[in-house]
């Protein structure tokens, strides 16, 4: 059963075109959405949000379109950014008050529960608060609801290595029953690529890649050697090849792979490389 | 039951867990008769994908050494005396071969090869 399902999704803006994004997640699983700055993570979260309309494309979340009943819709999506959308000078008792008016499942146990696990000061004004406190008390706001799905758009940006284990570890027990799904964007996925099922890589506005991240994995091998070996018909088919002083670096597909002979090192990539390495290949172009 | 991920193994993780899990059936340490964790459970205390443990659980499937009942999660079968032998079997195949390979890149003489390996069977 799909979750979340995205057909031909398209934006126009006057600098910037999101064109043709399709995908659709699982229930139960997680998906990292990676590209450079720029490249229409934002734009997509917010169009599956519905903070923005789309041009063209369909977005159904649980089946259920945003375009039918906006209010059930949203009340389905828990959505943590990477700047603090609360009031600044609000104090948590306010922001209670606040999502329970609004959000009809939001449950005040739940949320004090997590307030007092990640201890959240009561007494200080968001605007005092470490930007680890303010991303927790978000997470805090959108875990008290029934949400299906949580939408996170560079949460963890900033964060130390102990916060980002933390929210690995809510994602994944979020997604534990089976029932919900994470889509999360990201320039850089590293301690976050072990626990994404799926990967769908854009630059430009533009798909590069898109399928389950072990699969991913397998398809490349990051290759190193001496740049002066390389022969012309394996150069054809190195993408990103990065030559440095004392060696170069590429990635190539694994079905290339009879192509390289003794002569060279090759290893199983980080999806971050295959990252890097492709947005190299289409800036060249 | 133990599983240790390394990210720098050339193995993808999924082969890791099970190589992990086939050596902890076979040695005895996960016993005939036990349930393995959940998929999702294992995925969630290894910190991996549930794409990741469903793999790694359905080769140990295919493999005979788990049977997926429905409502009862994956349980360990009985070891197979054959099997187990088979899988040595194959490790030992593994090593020769690789040693094969590395006299063949020095062009060693098949009497050589061979030397070597009554000399080391004798220590």
């Amino acid at each position: 059963m799909e979750l979340l399902e995205v057909k031909n999704l398209s934006k126009h803006y006057k600098s910037f075109d999101l064109k043709n994004i399709s995908f659709t997640l699982p229930k139960g699983y997680i998906m990292g959405y990676v590209g450079a700055n720029g490249s229409g993570k934002t734009t997509t979260l917010n169009l599956i949000t519905g903070m923005v309309k789309c041009t063209e494309g369909e977005v159904y979340i649980d089946g259920l379109s945003c375009g039918e009943d906006m209010r059930a819709y949203k009340e389905k999506i828990g959505y943590v950014g990477d700047e603090s959308y609360f009031p600044e000078h609000f104090k948590i008792r306010h922001i209670r008050t606040a999502l329970k008016d609004f959000y009809p499942t939001f449950s005040t146990d739940r949320f004090n529960g997590f307030i007092r696990k990640w201890k959240l000061p009561e007494k200080k004004s968001v605007k005092d608060f470490s930007r680890g406190m303010k991303v927790m008390l978000m997470f805090a706001s959108v875990l008290a609801r029934d949400t299906k799905l949580l939408v996170l758009d560079e949460a963890t940006n900033g964060l130390d290595p102990v916060m980002r284990t933390e929210i690995l570890k809510l994602l994944q027990e979020y997604v534990m029953d089976g029932e919900r799904s994470v889509i999360f964007s990201t320039h850089i996925l590293s301690d976050l690529e072990n626990i994404a099922d799926y990967i769908y890589f854009i630059h430009g506005g533009r798909t590069v890649l898109y399928d389950a991240k072990d699969e991913l994995i397998e398809n490349f091998l990051l290759v190193k050697g001496e740049s002066a070996k390389i022969p012309p018909a394996l150069k054809k088919e190195l993408i990103g090849l990065e030559e440095k002083t004392y060696g170069f670096e590429a990635i190539l597909p694994s079905d290339k792979a009879e192509l390289l002979g003794n002569a060279f090192l090759f290893e199983k990539p980080t999806i971050d490389q295959i990252v890097i390495h492709y947005i190299k290949s289409r800036e060249e172009q | 039951m133990k599983i240790i991920i390394s990210n720098q193994s050339e193995l993808p993780i999924y082969a890791q867990i099970r190589e992990q899990l086939k050596e902890q059936i076979l040695n005895g340490q996960i016993p005939e008769g036990e349930t393995l964790p959940s998929i999702r459970q294992l995925a969630k205390e290894v910190g991996v994908s549930v794409i990741t443990t469903t793999r790694a659980y359905s080769e140990l499937e295919a493999e005979g050494f788990v049977a997926t009942m429905q409502g009862k999660g994956s349980v360990v079968l009985p070891r197979d005396n054959n099997l187990l032998r088979e899988q040595y079997l194959l490790r030992i195949e593994e090593g020769l071969s690789t040693a094969i390979e590395t006299a063949k890149t020095i062009g060693m003489s098949k009497g050589e090869l061979t030397d070597i390996f009554h000399n080391l069977l004798e220590t």
